[in-house]
């Protein structure tokens, strides 16, 4: 299988004046082309660094991250991301949003607007003022604005976070959808485990101190999956294991 | 999704109409208070209990208005005072924007030259009308540089915070989604620092109206505040009140025309109310 991403000995250390903080260290990870992988740990894993890293949007670390045939130099349209806050242009409306600097007048443009409106169900709205939309509706709309660019990643960071439950609930299926009819491949750091288990095919643990890849928990269970399943159960308990347990526990209590 | 989405824009539709009713209310309560006021000064004015010389009335100065209209007189000052003002305003306006927009962008520029422009505006404007008056004497020139100089620094100062203030993470989206530099600029800094740019325009023509009646009441041949101005020197109360009501109109209509501008460029805004 080809990989889409890979990322090989990555380390990335915070300096400021006083001191420097290990925040990932030595990370290794492959992810395959049209894979669903997402990345738990607890906060301060360092989980969005990473994901910032594979962005381009921080170039200062060390090791290689390799996506397609490329090293990450920069931001580029190839990784789409999709932020916690929508981060919509609040002066563009839904489909000017969606193309941003590419032209309307474009008719492979506008047909392709057009399609990914209808995907991420926002019909009849196009015109309309992200002040105007619901949290759910505006993360459908920054979706909408990743995939225009036929990114080969779409890199999500805690997109769904910020939702209530019921929204959240709704976008992860949306979200799934999308990704069994575009196949793009996938990498959503999040810290809800149901949400990792409902979606991923891989799940990666991370620690905390310096952010370190745990485990790698492949999820094989078909979708669409069933929250209550015993399969599914079974795997919370297992990966929940995984993040309670401490081995070289510190009595570390700084907030 | 569509049903409700229909029903949502009804009720959108109705709470429109409601507010324009309560607005075309709010307009008819906002008139009763000049109308009082105009009433009982023609009829004080006319039982001889104010004195006509310095208070003048509505009807006189109503009068004094039509004729200054008929024998072409308005026509000339208003020329001449409009061109000023436009003149002034449209280099200073230019300049401010131009130079809030380079300072705005460039951290290096506004180490250069924001502490001393910053400096410059707390200086009173009427204090360097003198030192203007000396070095560009008492012609066209010196009153196009004095309201330049009012409409500069509103403009300067507004384009600058709003480039400065511009939401950072947007930059992050800007750079993924691969803005050239100058999408960056058309794209993302100027839209969301219109609103301060806009502020800044309605600031700069109010101060631009200030500085006109300033340089015209100071020493001018022609314009309104000549006229003002020479209308006093013989008593002419009214034709001092035509005046001020001209300045009145004259800072409104601009004023309206921002508004104008500000209708259409920023309905997005949240916090806007037409």
């Amino acid at each position: 299988m080809v990989s889409a991403l890979e990322i090989k000995h990555v380390s990335k250390t915070f300096k400021n004046d006083q001191e420097s903080i290990l925040v990932l260290k030595d990370l290794h990870l492959t992810v395959n082309d049209g894979e669903f992988v997402s990345i738990i740990g607890p906060s301060g894993c360092g989980k969005s660094t990473l994901l910032k890293l594979i962005a381009g949007l921080d170039l200062e670390f060390d090791g290689k991250i390799i996506v397609g045939n490329h090293q990450v130099s920069g931001p580029s349209k190839d990784r789409g991301f999709i932020f916690q806050e929508h981060r919509l242009f609040p002066w563009l409306n839904v489909e000017n949003n969606i193309s941003g600097n590419l032209s309307l007048k474009n008719q492979d443009t506008r047909k392709r607007v057009d399609d990914l409106i209808a995907l991420v169900k926002l019909k009849g709205f196009e015109r309309v003022y992200p002040r105007q939309l619901s949290g759910g509706m505006s993360q459908r709309v920054a979706i909408a604005r990743a995939l225009l660019r036929n990114p080969d990643v779409l890199l999500l960071d805690e997109p769904f976070g910020a939702l209530d439950a019921f929204t959240r609930t709704h976008l992860q299926e949306a979200l799934l959808e999308i990704w069994e009819r575009n196949k793009t491949t996938m990498v959503l750091v999040t810290h809800d485990l149901d949400e990792s288990l409902f979606l991923s095919e891989k799940v990666v643990v991370m620690d905390a101190k310096p952010g370190s890849i745990k485990a790698i928990v492949p999820i094989e269970i078909p979708y669409p999956r069933s929250r209550t399943s015993k399969s599914f159960q079974e795997l919370r308990s297992h990966i929940l294991n995984l993040l309670d347990h401490h081995p070289q526990d510190k009595e570390d209590w700084s907030i | 999704m569509s049903a409700q989405t229909i029903a949502q824009n009804e009720q959108l539709v109705m709470s429109e109409r409601k507010k324009q009713a309560k607005i075309a209310k709010s307009a008819l309560r906002g008139t009763f208070l000049p109308l009082v006021v105009l009433i009982a000064w023609q009829a004080l004015g006319s039982a001889g209990i104010l004195p006509v010389q310095l208070f003048s009335s509505p009807s006189l100065i109503a009068t004094a208005f039509i004729d200054l209209v008929k024998s072409g007189e308005m026509a000339g000052h208003l020329q001449i005072s409009l061109t000023r003002a436009l003149l002034g305003f449209a280099l200073g306006g230019f300049l401010g924007l131009l130079i809030g927009i380079i300072v705005g962008m460039q951290k290096k520029s506004e180490e250069y030259l924001n502490p001393s422009i910053q400096m410059l505006r707390t200086v009173p404007l009427l204090a360097i009308t003198p030192l203007f008056i000396m070095w560009f004497g008492f012609g066209e020139l010196s009153k196009v540089l004095l309201i330049a100089l009012g409409a500069f620094f509103p403009l300067y100062l507004q384009t600058f915070l709003g480039l400065r203030n511009v939401d950072k993470k947007l930059y992050d989206v800007a750079r993924i989604l691969e803005y050239s530099r100058l999408e960056k600029i058309t794209k993302l800094m100027i839209p969301a620092a219109l609103p301060n740019i806009l502020l800044g325009i309605r600031l700069a023509l109010s101060s631009a109206w200030m500085c006109l009646v300033v340089a015209e009441l100071l020493g001018a041949d022609r314009g309104v505040g000549f006229m003002i101005q020479d209308a006093r020197s013989f008593m002419q109360t009214d034709i001092v009140f035509v005046g001020i009501i001209i300045f009145a109109l004259a800072g409104k209509i601009s004023d309206s025309f921002v508004r104008f501008l500000e209708n259409h460029l920023l309905k997005w805004q949240d916090s806007f109310k037409a």
